[in-house]
């Protein structure tokens, strides 16, 4: 009884890291397919970045410069630290009435920890995460990003 | 291409002995010009051996992680490590306050030493010997242990926590270890009848013992192969500096090239290791033969013995390289559980068998 319990020990430790050899053999044997390393800076032309990786918040203008944000500010309210600030203008309507809309979105890269919680907020798909991520600058001020482009105007149709 | 198959390293040694002993009348010192030879071409294989080995193992571990390992210095890496050496050279050699400063200095010199020495009986090809001593076997595990010294002199005089946790759990763990490679260097011992190195070679001329002796040699290899990995302080069994649990272990405190003695020491005992594995069970310079097949075993001989040496011993490496990169290391009750539970009871009763066998003749 103690015998068997005792083999039957060491077989399955033998076996184990028996199986634990082969996979690293296969890796050793079969680098150039099985490598993952990304080699940056030389592969900078190809290199594409996977679906979940967030770069930095941007808001997507259409050919028309039309981008989709309201001045809702759901944005900022749900941002835990600050990043964005929206300064927003009334704007005279055709029938004489006036609206609020978006004068200047002001996104703080520097703060900003890419987690996504604007851009679940937001009610109207305005903004989104790029996958840019060479981020450096010397300045910081450089940080501070506008993300309505100049002269841009709130799309047909979104509310 | 005759003159070329004639010349080996045994006639280049032998030429060098009997130039110097004709030109020098005086014996001793003919002796010592000889001796102070062989140490200058000893250190000039280790240290290349050590930049391959460096390199070697980076790479190995870099392709077991689906990495590259070092790529940026030289073609594939290659001068990584010198840029390394480079780096440990420059890097100024602490002595810590406290420490106790003679001992602290003693330790990686004994570590080098104590393994330069091992190296003395080893065959490296057909002739070709240090010194063809008559208890090679005996020597190279009574020397082999004085490696603990070292490792506990480092941690004992380093005056620092990490470093006597590391030095006395490898007080223990080698301690323990050297019983299963004691057992399974004697089961090739009852083989072959000689502790002698040579012999040892000799007796596998018609076939290297793990093919012959079957499956008691091949539990003994294993065994073996197991237990010096624990005794050169590699992971698994790389307790002694465990990185995550004492920062370095015993060399926590050692720095620039007194701390490039101890990553020498430590690549001298794995080719040492494997060179024995090598020798005693692979059949050491001897080239690959099969009984009585004299037309197989001729196209053999070709192949330098220096080469099938060498590439026994890599073979070897490789494997407690892998074994590094795989397996997690173990606890220090876990150690000692596999030493005492496992292999030196599993390596006494293949003792046994391998002793039955020897008498009976069971072996081919
Ligand atoms: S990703 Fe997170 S931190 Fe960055 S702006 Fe959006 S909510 Fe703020
Ligand atoms: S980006 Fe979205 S949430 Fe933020 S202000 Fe514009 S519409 Fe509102």
């Amino acid at each position: 009884m103690f015998l068997t319990e005792y083999f039957r020990t060491v077989y399955k430790g033998v076996r184990s890291l028996l199986t634990g050899m082969k996979t690293t053999g296969y890796y050793f044997t079969h680098a150039r397919k099985e490598i993952k390393t990304e080699e940056y800076p030389d592969n900078r032309a190809t290199l594409t970045m996977f679906d979940r990786f967030k770069g930095e918040v941007v808001m997507p203008h259409d050919e028309n410069n039309e981008h989709r944000c309201t001045g809702c500010q759901a944005c900022e309210i749900a941002c835990p630290n600050g990043t964005i600030k929206i300064i927003t203008k009334q704007e005279p309507q055709p029938d004489g009435k006036k609206k609020k809309a978006i004068d200047t979105f002001v996104y703080h890269l520097e703060l900003c920890t890419m987690c996504n919680l604007c851009v679940v907020a937001c009610p109207s798909d305005a903004i989104k995460m790029a996958q840019t991520f060479e981020h450096s600058v010397y300045d910081k001020k450089q940080l501070k990003k506008v993300l309505n482009k100049p002269g841009s105007k709130i799309m047909e149709g979104v509310e | 291409m005759n003159i070329l198959l004639t010349i080996s390293f045994s006639s280049i040694a032998s030429g060098i002995h009997h130039w110097l002993v004709s030109t020098i009348p005086n014996e001793l010192l003919a002796k010592s010009i000889e001796m102070v030879i062989v140490g200058i071409c000893l250190l000039l294989f280790l240290v290349p051996l050590c930049f391959i080995l460096g390199y070697m193992e980076r790479k190995v571990a870099g392709f077991m992680q689906m990495r590259y390992g070092p790529n940026r210095v030289g073609p594939y890496g290659s001068l990584q490590i010198v840029a390394d050496t480079v780096k440990l050279v420059m890097k100024e050699g602490l002595t810590p306050t406290g420490s106790d400063k003679f001992l602290f200095n003693l330790a990686p010199v004994i570590m080098v030493v104590t393994c330069m020495l091992v190296l003395a009986p080893i065959a490296f090809a057909k002739d070709f010997q240090i010194w063809d001593i008559n208890i090679g076997v005996l020597y190279v595990s009574a020397i082999s242990s004085l490696a603990v010294i070292g490792i506990l002199m480092a941690g004992w005089s380093s005056y620092n926590k990490y470093s006597l946790l590391g030095a006395m759990r490898s007080g223990a763990q080698i301690v323990s270890y050297e019983l299963s490679v004691g057992l399974s260097l004697i089961s090739i011992v009852i083989l072959t009848g000689s502790l002698k190195m040579s012999d040892i070679v000799m007796s596998q001329e018609t076939g290297w013992w793990i093919i012959r002796g079957h499956i008691p040699v091949i539990i003994s290899f294993v065994i073996f192969v197991i237990a010096s990995t624990a005794e050169i302080n590699r992971a698994p069994f790389d307790l002694a500096e465990a990185e995550q649990e004492l920062t370095a272990g015993f060399h926590t405190e050692y720095a620039g090239m007194k701390f490039a003695m101890f990553l020498l020491a430590e690549y001298i005992n794995l080719f040492i290791v494997s060179a024995i594995a090598a020798t005693l069970f692979l059949g050491g310079w001897m080239p690959f033969h099969i009984g009585h097949w004299e037309a197989f075993n001729h196209i053999m001989d070709f192949v330098p013995s220096s080469l099938w040496f060498l590439g026994k011993t890599f073979f070897i490496i490789f494997i407690i390289m892998q074994f590094r990169w795989t397996f997690p290391r173990l606890r220090v009750d876990q150690l000692l559980t596999l030493e005492w539970k496992y292999l030196l009871p599993i390596s006494m009763v293949n003792t046994i068998l391998v002793t039955v066998m020897a008498i009976m003749g069971w072996h081919f």
